[in-house]
């Protein structure tokens, strides 16, 4: 039973550190595409985001410097983003496409260029990355059943990059919901024209969403290389930005609702690596390849109606002209 | 300001197109100039590689089969205004088909015709993986783009499980299909131009190139000689309109995604059959994400795909010779370039047309 308890906590404990980035990247594709922008492009966002924060951290030795960097790069990618599909109205798929695939290019070969280690970054020492951080008493409640274990295995002892996921959250939420801004943003995502008359900026509004985006994307990238992991390696992001953007559909383009999805994608990873090799009663061993592939099949019959109903915001993927 | 008028069919088609296309380079040269190289040697460099070195050009050639399929499926389904990320999945689940004609066929039938089961096989699973978010767009609303990028994934998750479990090659560790039956290879054009009397050097070009070859005027046919090409058309500029004309517009997504995923499953003709003769980890290795730049660039018409394609081929092959010649460059350059023409021809394609206008404008009047 206790041994039961423990693997739970562990579970759990490595979904939180799986779903960290999805959650940030998911609060990203919120954003962007509440504004009325498609963003398939948080992949190359994130993959960005990760070796800026690598090969700064690498070269200042700061990773706080690292973290700024990543959130900077992330950010110009999404002013590209924007420059293509709004200032010039193209695609914002083809756009998206084209960023996942420089992002994908770029990191490699400036990373080749600065370290001459085949695209990986340097190993970051100990002291130069987001650790976890030991929360206030936790050793001194670990005494105490159920709950001592519970706070300092699963709440306790993350870094600080996961805390601010978590707290991105319910500002997300916040904003979307609670200030004006937020109201404009989801405005501008249904019916442009009528923010349009009202006298506020359709292009302006879609960019802040983007710059917004890009600032969670850059965090999300810097947790896998500087505070997950300890150096970027080439396509790190390994298809976490399609996830985050499964995720935002599967959570109706609503921020708890993502969330739960990040959350629920993120323990079907981490119970993958604990079922390898594992017989269930039944059904025998099930394949990794299924359970890596569940969040796409969900978000599929998501998506065709066979779970529930979608409702995308009604302006997504077109280009206002006045 | 005047208006800016439209551009002259010339400047559209072609003009504009390379203006996109050298800017792409440029900014690709400024990259290269930045990391401590001289992107003339580069280009120099990648030229060599893909053109004058012995068996360069075959190789070429044989990406440039590749990236036709891909860009075919990719420009159809941009035809009805579908947009088809899905072709890299589609190439890699139409070697199902390769292997489950060989497999049945092998035995008792000649070399000819086991190639042509094969040629349908590949084109049949790759149609049948673009047939269900083709499915869901029509019938249940879902958005093909979403759909066909998450088939992607399905497809690398089932292809990784099926090789490294039911269709491993037994007693082998490496994740990749028992070899082919020889009957079922693509006959190799250096075997086939020996045969001739021609000579040339040893690459893995294979007849799938003369495959596609005609898969570009069968494309060509369809789309703008049938009634099935008028309605993919009609249905493409203005679903409204199309079903006023009386055209099941359903029915029309769902072919064109079958006709889409059928170019994009030959691929693994030209890889399975012609390259590898056995199904590996993998061999898709971003063509079918290539294939959109192809589409955009050669603006969904066969002549700019052929085009295009023999571009990236020579991107491919040229990209191989830098990882020789250079320390700091490598072959990831490629993504990069093809990454930004994806951007200036796809996303910012008319960005440069207003400034081209009024040059074009002024310079007449």
């Amino acid at each position: 039973m206790i041994d039961f308890f423990y693997q739970a906590l562990w579970t759990l404990d490595a979904t939180l550190r799986v779903a960290t980035p999805l959650i940030l990247c998911a609060m990203a594709g919120i954003f962007s595409e509440r504004s009325g922008i498609v963003d398939i492009s948080l992949e190359g966002k994130l993959l960005s985001g990760a070796f800026v924060a690598a090969a700064v951290t690498a070269l200042t030795g700061s990773a706080w410097v690292g973290l700024f960097a990543a959130m900077g790069a992330s950010v110009a990618m999404s002013l590209l983003h924007g420059f293509a599909c709004i200032t010039h109205r193209g695609d914002q798929v083809v756009s998206g496409l084209a960023i996942n695939i420089l992002a994908s290019g770029l990191t490699v070969i400036l990373g080749i260029a600065l370290f001459k280690r085949g695209g990986q970054t340097p190993t970051l020492a100990a002291d130069e990355r987001f650790r976890p951080i030991e929360l206030w008493l936790s050793e001194t409640l670990n005494g105490i059943p159920v709950i001592g274990p519970i706070y300092k295995e699963l709440i306790s002892g993350h870094s600080l990059l996961v805390y601010v996921a978590l707290a991105c959250v319910p500002l997300a939420a916040f904003i979307l919901y609670r200030t004006r801004f937020g109201l404009r943003l989801r405005a501008v995502g249904e019916v442009p024209i009528a923010v349009d008359s009202a006298g506020v900026s359709v292009a302006w509004l879609r960019y802040r969403a983007l710059i917004i985006g890009g600032l969670f994307c850059g965090i999300a990238g810097a947790y896998l290389s500087i505070s997950h992991g300890a150096n970027f390696v080439r396509e790190m992001s390994a298809g976490k930005g399609y996830i985050a953007l499964a995720a935002v559909i599967f959570g109706n383009w609503r921020p708890w609702r993502a969330f739960g999805a990040c959350l629920m994608f993120g323990f079907l990873d981490a119970i993958t690596s604990r079922m390898q090799g594992v017989d269930l009663p039944l059904i025998g061993e099930i394949p990794g390849q299924l359970m890596l592939a569940l969040p796409y099949i969900l978000t599929i019959l998501l998506l065709s109606g066979f779970i529930g109903r979608p409702s995308p915001p009604s302006a997504i993927g077109q280009p206002y002209r006045k | 300001m005047s208006v800016v008028k439209p551009l002259p069919r010339w400047a559209d088609l072609i003009f504009l197109p390379l203006i996109n296309l050298c800017v792409a380079f440029f900014i690709c040269g400024i990259v290269v100039w930045m990391i401590g190289e001289n992107p003339f040697t580069a280009l120099a460099v990648m030229i060599k590689g893909a053109f004058v070195y012995p068996g360069g050009l075959g190789y070429t050639l044989y990406y440039t089969t590749n990236f036709i399929f891909t860009g075919l499926a990719v420009a159809t389904a941009f035809h009805a205004g579908l947009f088809n990320i899905g072709g890299e999945g589609q190439a890699y689940v139409g070697s199902l088909g390769i292997l489950a004609a060989s497999s049945m066929f092998a035995p008792f039938m000649p070399a000819l015709l086991l190639v042509l089961l094969c040629i349908v096989g590949s084109a049949l699973l790759g149609a049948l993986w673009a047939m269900i978010p083709a499915y869901l767009q029509a019938k249940r609303g879902s958005h093909i783009v979403i759909t066909t990028i998450m088939f992607n994934f399905l497809a690398f998750s089932l292809m990784g499980w099926l090789l490294a479990g039911p269709l491993i090659q037994p007693n082998q560790q490496s994740p990749q299909s028992s070899p082919l039956p020889e009957g079922a290879h693509m006959p190799k054009a250096q075997a086939v131009l020996d045969w001739f009397g021609v000579g040339i050097a040893d690459s893995l070009l294979n007849m799938s190139f003369i495959l596609a070859l005609v898969a570009l005027a069968v494309f060509w046919v369809l789309i703008w000689k049938t009634r099935l090409g008028f309605e993919i058309r009609t249905v493409g500029k203005n679903q409204d309109a199309a079903l006023y004309a009386g055209i099941n517009v359903s029915k029309i997504i769902i072919i064109t995604m079958m006709v889409s995923g059928g170019f994009a499953g030959l691929l693994a003709v030209n890889e399975v059959m012609g390259a590898q003769h056995r199904v590996v980890l993998n061999y898709t290795a971003g063509y079918g994400f290539t294939g959109i730049a192809v589409a955009l660039m050669g603006r969904n018409h066969p002549v700019g795909i052929f085009f295009a394609s023999l571009l990236f081929g020579a991107l491919f092959q040229g990209g191989t010779e830098l990882d020789f010649e250079f320390t700091s460059i490598t072959r990831d350059m490629v993504l990069l370039i093809q990454g930004m023409i994806i951007l200036f021809s796809g996303a910012l394609a008319y960005m440069f047309s207003p400034t081209l206008s009024r040059i074009l404008s002024r310079g007449g009047s």
